[in-house]
């Protein structure tokens, strides 16, 4: 798709920055890890914000990354075009950011769940679902403990209306149900678009789902393909 | 607690004069049991240590193991030589944090997890896999919920948020724990010959220089409190000894120390754990057989006007001492202020005394050997333990069947591991609720990265590198029945679980639990299960490689049972291995199989604290080295569709978890014993090939149980007494901690 240089953000607390790297590097996209501070490297034609508890998720969850000075360089990446992907922690970190509208926040169970989801396709014709045909039921794990997309009523018809949701949990037979819903989602979202389709953030980890000699599900491969 | 008269006596006639006050505490907390082993030093040389996999081995932070070559992996150890190991090491280190866990449960356990991993790091290397075993009392009790909520939830936390996975462990329920739970943490870390750093000083004229979080006053005295038992009071009186963790700046902390060791920088590392800045630094120096000279008003603090003492005893938390060369220092600092962590340096290695200044002033100057090596060995009566008599009652079977399933020991912890993190990584091919975790280690394959950030081997589906396979914990019904029976049934049951899996033991560490050793039954018991572990260990060709030992768990509810959790590791090639959960696509062509002789009694089971009355231990399976490698070949051949390990509940709770929705089992056992005894060194079995797990079995007996079934559903028949459950009755009854806590 893209066939990009991609930068792994990696701040304080990040944890999946690795794990990144390596499900890139078996798809065959170049991708390198980058200290927060350092900023952006010039070649940088891609963008992963990565999962973890990025400043130790002590105030809100990517609060505080959001803030962080290369914030501003992924924000005006992404306005030229530069794909950029959130994950989890990159996700909470993108909705703070205002990459992505809606924010994350603490499950309906009000503990952390590390688990596999069922999620549906909602849109093919984006880079990030290139890869599946509509409707597909993939299977990627979350492990979030503040995961519950939350937005208002407004903003929510908006969002349905632009077509801006990638993904929502369901059950294995493609059912958007409460019971499939791990973490209380308004309307089962867990993965949305941001204002260009180029910018998306999702809960689910798909470099978890990507690795056949260790992942259960390679169901995931698909959206990080978007950089290749 | 303070010196004891002997001690002091020890101490004037070394020094030749009086302790300062800031040697007689260190010298108390050094010389604790919790540091210094004093009650079960002379027991621990039971345990054999050695053997070609063996890089580092009891004494340092953790210990460290070679790797076999893949080629290798699925030998057993006892029958490979010395070339059959890499450069790719494994460290491998466990530590109890019981009683802060008591006092402030969330708090408690986090540190314990935050500890091992230090360790981890000063051997040189990156954290990745954790094992937790925990024991609490009775489940229907509100307090035991209480302390297992927040001990699950502070080890959430922590390890969630320093992004090392926690792929396994074990809980019980005991009425034992109910004054004393036990939290039991074991880290797994990944070096190679290259990166490797001991806790030995190199040479004098070093830096020795404190990186980390910034010292205060928490923790005082933590190592003292451990070796105490808990006072009724406890819960409110010593909190202040219980240190609070930042797992933020532990993953600073893990992230700088790998920058450090990237370019060289460490030449001797010690994490600060028991007795703080005192316990490492001394330690460090002592091991190599020199001294140090430290200015303790160079310690970055984080409160004024706190003493020499306080600095030097204090257990903040997420700190780690570092020998430097002198040209090296301001790169360390560099590197550490880029992960915005706190580094002082805080004075030198010398060849003479450990000298601590304050002020100008000396305030400690001992023989550091003596100051870590010095303490006197307890010599302490035992009483042997007492075997109970066969009182077998006969209660209604399905009652009986549906008690021990739901029984909160034996039944589902997906509720527990749900909520940590176990995938972080992407090394866990295996995951927590089966027999044993199968992590990935793809450096041990050609041609990867330590780092594991080259795609390389990750593309073949069953991995062409070294899967680890890792097992922790004890059943305290069985040592509480039979201490050195019960630990050795202990030992044996991990190593099936690895088995279950294909893969063969490697090394293992223990944390050994007791009740307060002044009391002779209480160190008898403890004797029990120290021999116990070691003679069962021998007997598998598996080295202890190290340890903890954590006494005085006693409390006004009497002592805890003696609780001997053996953490376990060992190797398999690649990282695939049968599904715990029977076939119904085979069901037709398969055979169910029992591999590994029953036992012939039922104490210390689940069925029996369930239904009431007693009976000896069962007899444990003679020739347990060559059995655990014929059932690991039995899970590795091609026709073997699924395997699942005997133990808590028996064989009808084995067969319970098999079951799916879509495959049941249809199974007669001749009698009650058949069907609950826990003896270990038995796998459950389906496979195409019978014919062929009989030849691998060889002496070892198969038994047929029955057949697969295409209803999900257990059919059970005990002593001609139908017994059945369906998959969703069986989850129904599995559920039952998810049912009560969610």
């Amino acid at each position: 798709m893209f066939g990009v240089t991609v930068s792994v953000v990696q701040f304080g607390g990040s944890n999946c920055d690795r794990d990144a790297v390596r499900a890139l590097g078996h798809l065959g996209v170049d991708a390198e890890r980058v200290w927060h501070e350092d900023g952006l490297p010039d070649d940088t034609e891609g963008i992963v914000l990565p999962g973890g508890f990025s400043y130790g998720d002590y105030l809100r969850a990517g609060a505080m990354a959001a803030r962080a000075p290369i914030m501003e360089e992924v924000r005006d990446a992404a306005a030229d075009g530069v794909p950029v992907l959130g994950v989890c922690n990159g996700a909470q970190i993108g909705s703070e950011a205002g990459l992505t509208p809606g924010a994350f926040t603490t499950n309906a169970s009000a503990r952390f769940q590390c688990e596999p989801v069922h999620l549906r396709v909602e849109r093919t014709d984006t880079p990030w679902t290139a890869a599946y045909d509509e409707g597909d039921v993939i299977e990627v794990p979350i492990a979030h403990g503040e995961g519950r997309f939350e937005i208002g009523d407004d903003a929510y018809d908006d969002l349905v209306a632009d077509d801006r949701v990638l993904f929502r949990y369901c059950d294995a037979d493609g059912n958007v149900t409460d019971d499939a819903n791990p973490n209380g989602s308004t309307g089962n979202v867990a993965g949305v678009l941001g204002e260009r389709e180029t910018v998306a953030v999702l809960m689910p980890h798909p470099e978890r789902a990507t690795l056949p000699d260790v992942a259960t599900s390679t169901d995931g491969a698909g959206i990080l393909e978007a950089f290749a | 607690m303070s010196l004891s008269e002997a001690d002091h006596e020890l101490v004037v006639a070394e020094l030749g004069r009086e302790p300062t006050p800031a040697e007689r505490v260190l010298f108390e907390n050094l010389w604790s049991e919790h540091c210094a082993y004093r009650s079960s030093r002379p027991l621990l040389g039971a345990f054999d240590s050695e053997g070609d996999q063996v890089v580092v081995g009891p004494g340092d932070d953790a210990a460290v193991l070679a790797l076999p070559d893949p080629d290798a992996a699925d030998t057993p150890a006892s029958d490979r030589g010395a070339d059959d190991y890499g450069d790719t090491y494994v460290t491998f280190g466990v530590e109890s944090h019981n009683h802060p866990s008591y006092v402030d449960p969330v708090d408690g356990a986090a540190t314990g997890v935050g500890g091992i991993v230090r360790d981890t790091m000063s051997m040189g290397a990156y954290p990745v896999a954790l094992l937790d075993s925990l024991y609490f009392g009775d489940f229907d009790r509100e307090h035991s919920r209480y302390l297992f909520e927040g001990v699950v939830d502070g080890i959430s936390h922590y390890g969630n948020c320093i992004g090392v996975p926690t792929v396994g462990g074990s809980v019980a329920f005991h009425d034992g724990y109910e004054g004393n739970p036990l939290v039991n943490v074991a880290c797994v870390g990944l070096t190679n010959e290259d990166r490797l750093v001991t806790a030995e000083a190199t040479e004098p004229g070093n830096k020795l220089v404190l990186v980390g979080n910034a010292t205060g006053r928490d923790g005082l005295g933590g190592a003292s409190f451990a070796s105490e038992d808990l006072g009724e009071d406890a819960e409110t009186e010593d909190r202040p000894a219980v240190q609070v963790g930042d797992p933020y700046a532990e993953k600073r902390l893990i992230e700088c120390n790998e920058a450090l060791v990237d370019e060289d920088l460490v030449l001797a590392a010690r994490d600060l754990g028991a007795a703080g800045l005192g316990g490492a630094s001394s330690e460090l120096v002592a091991k190599g057989g020199l001294g140090a000279r430290i200015e303790l008003e160079r310690v970055h603090q984080r409160e004024p006007n706190m003493s020499a003492l306080e600095i030097l005893l204090a257990e903040s938390q997420e700190r780690m001492c570092y020998e430097v060369a002198p040209t090296d220092v301001a790169r360390v600092e560099e590197l550490a202020d880029r992960f915005d962590l706190g580094c002082s340096v805080i004075g030198e290695v010398t060849p003479g005394n450990y000298v601590c200044e304050f002020e100008g002033e000396t305030v400690v100057d001992v023989d550091a050997d003596f100051l870590a090596e010095g303490a006197p060995m307890n010599d302490l009566d035992s009483e042997e333990p007492t075997r109970p008599e066969r009182d077998l009652p006969t209660g209604d079977l399905s009652d009986a069947f549906e008690a021990v399933v739901s029984a909160p020991s034996t039944a589902s912890k997906r509720w527990v591991y749900r909520q940590y993190d176990h995938e972080v990584g992407t090394r866990t091919a295996r995951k927590p609720g089966d027999d044993a975790a199968i992590m990935a280690i793809r450096e041990a394959a050609e041609g990867e990265a330590l780092d594991g950030t080259e795609g390389g081997a990750s593309g073949d589906a069953s991995g062409t590198g070294v899967g680890l396979a890792l097992s922790s914990g004890a059943n305290p019904n069985w040592t509480e029945v039979a201490p050195y029976d019960g630990a050795r049934a202990v030992a044996l049951e991990n190593a099936t679980n690895l088995a279950a899996k294909g893969a063969t033991p490697l090394a293992a560490v223990d944390c050994l639990n007791g009740g307060n050793p002044e009391k002779p039954d209480v160190y008898g018991g403890f004797e029990g299960i120290v021999d116990g572990l070691a003679d069962m260990c021998s007997a598998l060709s598996t080295p202890v490689v190290g340890g903890n030992v954590s006494l005085y768990n006693d409390s006004a509810a009497g002592p805890i049972p003696p609780t001997p959790t053996l953490a376990l590791i060992g190797t398999k090639r690649g990282y695939d291995a049968p599904s715990a959960a029977l076939d119904a696509d085979a069901a037709d062509e398969s055979a169910l199989l029992l591999v590994g002789a029953g036992g012939d009694a039922l104490g210390g089971s689940e069925y029996l604290a369930q239904v009431g009355g007693s009976d000896r231990f069962p007899t444990l399976p003679k020739a347990p080295g060559d059995l655990v490698a014929t059932l690991a070949a039995i899970a590795r051949h091609d026709a073997t569709l699924a395997t699942h390990d005997v133990s808590d509940g028996g064989l009808a709770v084995a067969l319970a978890e098999l079951v799916t929705a879509e495959a049941g089992a249809d199974v007669a056992l001749p009698d009650r014993v058949a069907a609950f005894d826990e003896t270990p060194g038995r796998l459950v079995v389906q496979t195409t090939d019978p014919e062929a797990v009989a030849e691998l079995a060889g002496d070892v007996p198969v038994f047929r149980l029955g057949d697969v079934t295409t209803d999900g559903t257990l059919a059970l028949s005990i002593e001609g007494t139908a017994v059945e459950a369906t998959a969703g009755e069986i989850r129904e009854l599995r559920n039952v901690i998810q049912r009560e806590l969610a």
